[in-house]
């Protein structure tokens, strides 16, 4: 029965359905495992309760980042294959039971538990889910794809909104001994599970042959940077243009991520020599804003490049970045008011990178494995993670030891930041329509959307 | 209790609407805690 439910073949759409409901069905997944970056709140509770070091108390989250990396890019075929019903259910599965094991282990004391089960069990719920709604966004909204998985990968970012407030607030009403995170972690897994079952139960894929209304494949044909071929996930890893995007989005999510991981140290390091210094609360504030144009970026870039191309608008996430980071390491600490706007209009880049490379990959490579590709490609954003924060933080302490302070600590992080977004800018321009020869022949590509 | 499948047509609005609102309210919540921080950056 529940094998039956979960088919590819018992979520093809009725003639009628909406396509609007299949959003919300995506952000039930997104919002709830964007609740990854939320996991910060947990941190100081644990350390305490358990006795725990700074660095094994950020164990789960790191874990479940590297699980997230690797699901989405080996279990992108199979997502493909199952469908996105099935993709939401096992995300939700995996998402909840890792809160539920994470509890026990709060509740026993048990830390390894935590780990498991938020860390790795949880993280393959995280991987599994981000890539689960992607490529059956795009079939549905073929004229919209950049606005389609703007709102869904939005709500990855939203997800941290909900969750540090939602779960700092249960932490103070249940307390934060070992019982009090352990129930707290209860709740999280219930309330997950129900609110991703959403998505679980709306989602559809179209019927063959489904169109908009109004909407022509002829529009996409005429656009040169956009293909009506279809490239499978093993092919498409032999093309420059997978690896061109690969860097596009490595360097990308690596000059926001700088910015973003040391905000609040950042705003207040920059700030300390000037008649206006910025305090604790301000720099959460700061933060907060980040979050803020980190998360509508994602949906407005995304969606305004339907309009302007996608390769345009990466011009402009690569290109006008560099300038930015420029305008922050020349203006210094002259200008809170710049240094706060430009920190802005980066990481709204950052994220709408994020949310417009799955757009960018149906342009390249159709959408008959996107899904797939866009799993693999994830790896990008785990080696960012990684390159980011260690540049930004490397400098700073290095600079720190020669007893600079204030801009100077991250002045030459900004300029290479600076050099990466040029080199992804490079990439962005060698990016070509593929080769024919990795095209799949149309009988391949129609007997697998009659075998869905 | 039915499937969304069973559902008739006029009733799709009422299940586009739950749908929009399961995500939007903790949605709006989130961003609201958000500008509350947000102020406190400007003084508020």
């Amino acid at each position: 029965m529940a094998v039956t439910f979960l088919d590819r073949s018992r979520t093809i759409a009725p003639p009628d359905w909406s396509r609007w409901l299949i959003p919300p069905a995506a952000l039930s997944v997104h919002l709830a495992i964007g609740q990854a970056y939320a996991w910060s709140v947990f941190k100081p509770p644990l350390e305490q309760a358990l006795g725990l070091s700074g660095t094994l108390s950020a164990l789960p989250f790191q874990l479940g980042i590297v699980m997230l990396g690797l699901s989405a890019a080996f279990g992108g075929t199979l997502v493909e294959r199952n469908g996105p019903r099935w993709a939401m259910f096992v995300s939700m599965t995996c998402f909840s039971s890792g809160f539920l094991v994470s509890a026990i282990g709060a509740f026993t004391s048990q830390y390894w538990l935590v780990v498991l089960g938020y860390g790795l069990i949880g993280g393959i719920g995280l991987g599994i889910g981000y890539i689960s709604p992607v490529s059956t966004l795009m079939k549905w909204f073929p004229d919209r794809p950049g606005m389609a998985t703007g709102i869904a990968i939005m709500g990855f970012g939203g997800g941290a909104l909900i969750a540090s407030p939602w779960s700092s607030q249960m932490l103070e009403s249940f307390g934060s001994s070992t019982t009090g995170i352990g129930t707290s972690f209860l709740v999280h897994g219930v309330v997950y599970a129900v609110f991703m079952s959403l998505g679980v139960f709306l989602v559809r894929v179209p019927a063959e042959g489904w169109r908009p209304k109004g909407w022509e494949p002829s529009a996409v044909k005429a656009k040169s940077m956009v293909t009506t071929a279809n490239v499978s996930a093993a092919n498409a890893l032999k093309t420059p243009q997978f690896w061109c995007l690969w860097v596009v989005l490595c360097f990308n999510v690596t000059a926001g991520i700088g910015i973003l991981e040391k905000a609040s140290p950042m705003i207040t390091d920059f700030f300390r020599g000037t008649s206006a210094p910025v305090g604790a609360t301000a720099a959460a504030g700061f933060v907060a804003l980040l979050s803020l144009t980190n998360m509508l970026g994602r949906f407005v870039w995304s969606s305004t490049s339907d309009f302007i191309g996608r390769k345009n608008i990466y011009r402009m996430y690569l290109g006008v970045g560099a300038v930015l980071y420029l305008v922050i390491a020349l203006v210094g600490d002259a200008s809170k008011l710049v240094f706060i706007l430009a920190a802005m209009v980066i990481l709204s880049f950052y994220g709408a990178g994020f949310a417009t490379i799955p757009a960018y990959l149906k342009d390249m490579f159709g959408t008959y494995q996107v899904g797939a590709i866009h799993g693999r490609l994830l790896t990008a954003w785990s080696a960012a993670g990684v390159l980011g924060p260690l540049i930004v933080n490397a400098i700073a302490d290095s600079q720190e030891r020669t007893g600079k302070e204030g801009p100077d600590l991250y002045t030459t992080s900004f300029y290479i930041m600076i050099a990466l977004l040029v080199v992804g800018f490079v990439a962005n321009e060698l990016v070509r329509p593929v080769n024919p020869k990795y095209h799949e022949p149309d009988s391949v590509t129609s007997a697998h959307e009659e075998a869905k | 209790m039915s499937t969304p499948e069973q559902v008739p047509a006029r009733r799709r609005a009422w299940l586009l609407t739950l749908a929009w609102l399961w995500v939007g309210v903790p949605f709006l919540y989130g961003l609201y805690e958000l500008i509350l921080k947000v102020v406190k950056l400007f003084g508020g």
